[in-house]
């Protein structure tokens, strides 16, 4: 509200909130909800592409046949090419798509202005094919009282002059009753009016008939016109319409024998040769109606056609000469105008006439006349001094003249925005803000992730931009020529490092260049499956920064809490050891050249953990700070967004790569816990998919040939679930290799063991034909192997399908130092612990691997230890919170032996037996 | 937004007044007096009228008007038109001229409840109930002795959390959910009897009295009926998306839970017909009125409050009319004939017959007159939708449930 008040140009504020805002929207209260919409609908009009582009196009060059265009050579060049520009195929930007799927189910909204809202940015955003769902929810709100029934009319009828179809299954809640009130009687009519077309036209004309018959004038008037403008629009019925009007001439009623009069001049005027006969019969009416616009009608049309009837039309002057003083002015007016007219073709007859038609004008009261038959008998009656015009005079008067065309009043309301007062009054009201039109090219979509980096070059580029992401991407891209260094050389590291912790030391410069660096690296998770290995690097090498320089913030906003000099080196600390697991991750996927480095910071390790603990805490209590209204100020706002994309980045991260890379995933989800407490961030937290990296293993719930096209795959994305901490995240991909799309994808009837929950993922309204799509569901497994099982929905079909869990993706990494590890260990003994004997596979010559393979096999976190022997790993069951601690102790001779301690017995047992597997192999 | 609310009575008399932001001088309300002069129905008054500096919105409800004026609006006209409607629809119940002079205070609190310089706030009416607390006999005793006011000293609790619809710590002894499935039949039927064009519209009203958080499951027998529903801002929408439940935390109290349309024609029963001749006759200024109401498709059930009401066309001085059936009034001013048969009995069909004078001298109209029928039928939804059950998550106690069916006749009109 405020936004819209201050500043409602600013589109560039919305880029980096569109999508927190698209995903709140429905839980917002209803009057900000058509606040939201409303601002989001201009936003989209400046953002995204025209969905109808194409379509618009064809409609406009249908006539001239845009296909054969290419023959035509004289066509012009310039606008060929830039059809054909447009005519590549239409891509809708997913934020389009997320905005337009997001308020759809506002339109089951009780608020008749909620309603209004997605209705109007349905018909000014949607593709043609998706406007049609508006109608109902329309159609529903003319219920309501009768105000709201005006305003959605006046809406309804702009619509149904561009989108006719959309309404024609409801044409009958639009049949008028006797009781509503005019206006709305008459918008009715309007709308119906509009609906008409060859097949539905006889009922429509039915219905008009019965109107006709109303006693309420006005309405009558209304509907006979109405009649006309369907005959006009459908040629089939104009001769039917045409004899019902005539048939209304008999009519007692002089207003509405007028009013039909006044309509079938107009029609006649459209084919006078074939209808001779009715203005004969016109003519003959005259003797009786009396209104003047009627007569005035009448005889123009005779003076006009006087060549079809040529022996009543001077009858007719005889008589209107007789009564030319008694007549209203306009009637006087078209009997000089018939005189004049009969004069030019038939002057034999009439020229007495004529004359003695002028003189009595001539002597008239009204000056217009008296004028009007001056310069009348000067121009047809030829006398000496008569000009040149004269000449002229039979083209002048019986020139062809057009046919009128009978529009809608309605034809040019579609410039408003609907559902604005300025659309209800036609005119533009105080405060109105235009509609922009649609861009040519889309801007930059990038705008609206919550992230730089990849797109830097194109953001500079943009003109909009606010000040804080172009300083982000001029400093982001010193740092990309500084990273260079960073990787080829394992120790030369040190030097840049320790300069910039000197910069942030010394002071409050660097300090806001920390904060404006955070603000300009959210993310959103989804992309970077494509991406090329070096971005990969580059990206986590910008986390890294990002990490550190969020925990230099954190620090520098609370000194009092622990001094600056421990945090920093704190903060050296923990970005040497991220800048570490970058470096393991990139050994683990590439070479195992560097593993000595891992080991080596190993030592480093124990401290900043214990740093980084402390830092997690004042993290914590700076939520709360957080934790206000989003929009009470922009900054703080701001604030939050940070922090949620840095989440972002963080749970993005493939976790379990090496050793450690576990602690920083441990952290990220202390992180997400600790957000958890705030509900704005669930929401968007919930959806957090990862790119399936090779780490990761994947299975498959639904072959594609079982699955009839649609290949179905889930893996598990060790990611908490942030709507349920005891849930496991399932990453669920669906593919659909069917050359149609299917719709409604959604699970149904759950069959699960007693105490198993499932928290099932959106509906997915449609996967088109080649695309995939991923969500995430949580299933409470209760810390068993057991299968869920579930049916798996589309709109047409149901797979039986079924998740299975290895034992180790039923638990999440717990962070214990070694003391406590040990300490836990004391408490599990005796029938808690499982010890086995193996012996190692040959590729398991070091502990890297060692640490790799159990942390594959089960997601758990390593615990720092001591001795190069031992490698112990921590995690806990996720339903339960049982601890699970696993220990493997190295022996010569690639022998080792492997304890599990865990309260659960059969995990145990089950875990050892998988390790087992894993590192024998 | 708004700026200012005036409401004015039937007569013409401007009983009240609210400004939010600045005063607002009361000759503004002239362009609507005479934009009132000409509109001969007051439903005819347009609803938006343009002054040089404002615009002013005006809405009908039971002889009154409710009229705002605004300087800028760059939402939709039919917020303000809503938030009036939520006004006089939600809180009073019964909202006339009386009640609000009656209870001027609390109007005036309200009003500054809701809007906020003329910003929508607090519409929400359990929230409002909770800051405002209804008058009772005792209440108001109270307070013109001790002089307090109905304002609640807390601020509601809904307000800030995440269901704002609902207030924490209720507690009731008796816990029970009751839902009326009301269903109205739309229709327009022609001269000959056949159907041109039917609808049923439905609301499902519920008064939960449940305490605690109770999470609420209604499911139905046949929810695929369903044309078109919207909810209320409690229900989960995802639910009804995937699986045709209604899910939802209710909110203390009455409210309406969803309401409902079906419009495939030949869903929709017809429950009565009607045989009907009136004509006027060309000389002696009189005419004859003959209306016989049958039972069509009932289901079984009786017909309940059966009144026809018949818009005289203006010519129509009296009716001298007997009705085999229940009474009769034709009211000269307003031109209407009202004709209230009561309950239908079937083996004995009720006529209305007799003649019609005309005032002398003038054309016989020309045309018919059409009828308006109302009707009621218990324990029937004319649909046939049915509800299923109600499971209560959430919650330990069991609570007592009910539903009721109840079928009018809404907007049902018989051309003639």
């Amino acid at each position: 509200m405020a936004f819209e008040e201050v500043c409602p140009d600013r589109i560039d504020l919305i880029h980096k909130n569109y999508r927190k805002l698209c995903n709140l929207l429905i839980d917002v209260e209803e009057w900000g909800q058509v606040v939201i919409i409303n601002m989001l609908t201009r936003y989209a009009r400046t953002q995204f592409l025209n969905p109808n582009i194409n379509e618009s196009l064809l409609e406009d060059s249908s006539e001239k046949a845009f296909y054969a265009s290419d023959d035509e050579e004289d066509e012009d060049k310039k606008t060929e090419a830039a059809a054909l520009a447009k005519r590549k195929p239409y891509v809708m930007d997913p934020d389009h798509r997320l905005l337009l799927r997001n308020t759809k189910p506002l339109l089951q909204s009780r608020n008749a202005a909620v309603v209004m809202a997605v209705a109007q940015l349905y018909f000014h955003l949607a593709p043609k094919a998706e406007v049609g769902i508006i109608a109902k929810a329309l159609v529903r709100l003319m219920r309501s009282h009768s105000e709201v029934q005006y305003v959605v009319l006046q809406n309804v009828a702009t619509m149904t002059i561009k989108r006719r179809g959309m309404f024609e299954p409801y044409l009958k809640s639009f049949y008028i009753r006797s009781t509503d009130p005019t206006q709305i009687k008459i918008l009715k009519l309007e709308v119906l009016t509009n609906l008409a077309n060859e097949t539905n036209i006889s009922t429509i004309l039915r219905e008009f008939q019965t109107y006709i018959k109303s006693m309420d004038k006005d309405f009558v008037a209304a509907s006979i016109q109405a009649i006309g403008r369907c005959a006009t629009n459908i040629g089939e019925v104009r001769d039917t319409c045409l004899n019902g009007l005539v048939q209304l001439l008999s009519n007692r009623d002089e207003l509405v024998v007028a009013e039909s009069v006044v309509v079938i001049k107009k029609l006649l005027q459209m084919q006078p040769e074939q209808h001779s006969d009715i203005i004969k019969h016109m003519a003959k009416l005259i003797d009786n109606i009396q209104v003047p616009m009627a007569r005035a009608s009448i005889l123009w049309l005779i003076g006009e056609y006087c060549e079809h009837v040529p022996k009543i039309a001077p009858d007719v002057l005889r008589k209107m000469a007789k009564t030319f003083t008694n007549e209203e002015d306009i009637v006087k007016l078209q009997i000089i105008n018939l005189a004049a007219k009969l004069y030019l073709t038939n002057s034999k007859q009439t020229k007495l006439l004529t004359q003695y038609v002028l003189n009595l004008a001539k002597y008239d009261q009204n000056y217009d006349i008296r004028d009007r038959a001056r310069f009348i008998r000067q121009l047809i009656v030829p006398t000496d001094k008569s000009g040149a015009l004269s000449k002229y005079a039979k083209k002048l008067f019986l020139a062809l003249k057009p046919a009128p065309v009978l529009e809608s009043p309605f034809k040019d309301r579609d410039h408003f925005q609907l559902g604005s007062l300025s659309h209800l009054l036609n005119a533009k009201a105080g405060g109105y803000q235009e509609l922009p039109d649609w861009p040519e090219s889309a801007p930059d979509p990038s705008v609206r992730n919550v992230e730089v980096i990849r797109l830097l070059e194109r953001v500079t580029t943009l003109t909009s931009i606010p000040d804080w992401s172009k300083c982000t991407s001029r400093k982001d891209r010193k740092e990309k020529k500084v990273d260079k260094p960073f990787y080829s050389d394992s120790e030369g590291e040190s030097g840049p490092t320790e300069s910039a912790d000197s910069e942030s030391d010394s002071g409050s410069g660097s300090e806001s260049a920390s904060a404006s660096d955070e603000s300009g690296s959210g993310s959103e998770s989804e992309e970077s499956g494509e991406e090329t290995e070096s971005e990969d690097e580059e990206e986590d090498e910008e986390k890294e920064k990002k990490r550190k320089k969020h925990l230099d913030k954190t620090k520098a906003k609370k000194p009092a809490e622990e001094s600056a000099e421990s945090e920093q080196s704190s903060g050296t600390e923990d970005r040497k050891r991220g800048r570490k697991a970058v470096k393991n991750q990139k050994s683990a996927s590439e070479s195992e050249s560097e593993s000595e480095s891992s080991e080596s910071e190993d030592e480093s390790e124990e401290e900043s953990e214990e740093e980084s603990e402390s830092d997690t805490d004042i993290r914590k209590k700076k939520t709360p700070v957080s934790k206000q209204p989003p929009k009470q100020s922009k900054k703080e706002s701001k604030k939050e967004k940070q922090e949620m994309s840095l989440l972002d980045l963080d749970d993005f991260e493939p976790a379990p790569t090496s050793a450690p890379v576990t602690p920083v995933n441990f952290l990220s989800s202390s992180l997400v816990s600790d957000l958890e407490g705030l509900s704005l961030t669930d929401t968007i937290l919930a959806p957090t998919t990862i790119a399936p990296s090779g780490l990761i293993k994947l299975y498959e719930l639904l072959h594609r040939i079982t699955g009839e096209g649609l290949a179905v795959e889930y893996c598990f994305s060790r990611q908490p679930f942030s709507p349920d901490p005891n849930m496991v995240a399932v990453q669920i991909q669906f593919t659909n290799n069917t050359n149609s799309e299917t719709k409604n994808l959604h699970i149904k009837e759950p069959r699960l063991q007693s105490g198993m929950r499932i928290r099932e993922f959106a509906e997915i309204e449609v996967l088109a034909a080649g695309e995939s799509v991923t969500v995430v569901m949580g299933i409470d497994f209760c810390d068993s192997t057991q299968a869920a099982n579930f049916q798996l929905c589309t709109h047409t079909r149901k797979f039986f399908a079924s998740i299975q869990p290895p034992v180790g993706e039923l638990m999440t990494p717990v962070f214990l130092t070694e003391n406590d590890f040990k300490k836990e260990q004391g408490k599990l003994m005796g029938m808690n612990e499982i010890s086995e004997k193996l012996t190692l596979g040959e590729k398991c010559v070091n502990e890297h691997v060692i640490v790799e393979r159990v942390t594959a096999t089960a997601n758990l976190s390593r615990v720092p230890c001591g001795s190069d022997k031992e490698c112990r790993f921590a995690g806990k069951t996720v339903s339960s919170g049982c601890l699970v601690l696993v220990t493997v102790a190295t022996k010569e001779g690639g022998r080792a032996q492997l304890t599990v301690n865990c309260e659960k017995m059969v995990i145990g047992t089950m875990l050892v037996k998988d390790i087992m597997q894993a590192l024998s192999q | 937004m708004i700026h200012s609310l005036f409401l004015i009575s039937n007569a013409g008399d401007l009983f009240l007044e609210k400004h939010w932001k600045s005063v607002i001088s009361r000759s503004v309300c002239d362009y609507f007096f005479e934009a009132r002069e000409k509109a001969v129905e007051p439903d005819n008054v347009p609803p938006v009228i343009r002054t040089p500096h404002h615009y002013l919105i005006n809405i009908y409800r039971e002889k009154i008007f409710f009229k705002l004026m605004f300087l800028f609006s760059k939402l939709g006209v039919c917020f303000i038109v809503d938030v009036l409607y939520r006004m006089c629809a939600d809180y009073f119940g019964e909202c006339s001229e009386t009640t609000i002079k009656d209870n001027v205070v609390i109007v005036y609190e309200l009003l500054e409840e809701m809007l906020d310089n003329g910003f929508p706030l607090a519409t929400e009416s359990n929230i409002l109930k909770e800051l405002i607390r209804p008058p009772t006999i005792l209440r108001s005793m109270v307070n013109t002795i001790t002089g307090s006011s109905n304002v609640g000293e807390t601020l509601p609790t809904g307000q800030l959390s995440t269901i704002p619809w609902r207030r924490a710590g209720v507690k009731y002894t008796n816990n029970e959910a009751y839902f009326d499935v009301v269903e109205e039949i739309d229709a327009i039927l022609d001269k000959s009897g056949t159907t041109v064009f039917a609808e049923i519209q439905g609301v499902i009203d519920a008064c939960v009295k449940l305490s605690g958080m109770p999470d609420l499951t209604l499911s139905f027998m046949n929810p695929r009926l369903l044309d078109d529903v919207s909810f209320h801002p409690c229900v989960r929408y995802k639910r009804w998306e995937s699986e045709r439940v209604i899910a939802f935390i209710p909110p203390d109290g009455n409210f309406q839970l969803m309401s409902y349309h079906i419009s495939a024609q030949n869903l929709v029963a017809i429950p009565v017909y009607v045989k009907q001749n009136i004509s006027f006759f060309e000389t002696g200024s009189s005419g004859r009125l003959d209306i016989t109401v049958g039972p069509k498709q009932t289901m079984g059930k009786t017909l309940e409050c059966l009144v026809v009401t018949v818009h005289m066309p203006k010519v129509v001085l009296s009716a001298n009319l007997s009705a085999t059936q229940g009474t009769y009034n034709y009211d000269p001013v307003t031109k209407i004939l009202v004709w209230d048969i009561g309950k239908l009995n079937p083996q004995k069909l009720p006529n209305l017959k007799g003649s019609l004078s005309l005032q002398s001298g003038a054309p016989k109209p020309e045309e018919n007159p059409s009828l308006n029928i109302d009707l009621k039928i218990q324990q029937l939804a004319i649909s046939g939708l049915k509800v299923n059950r109600l499971d209560v998550y959430g919650e330990k106690y069991k609570p007592f449930k009910g539903v009721k069916y109840v079928t009018k006749a809404g907007k049902f009109q018989v051309r003639t």
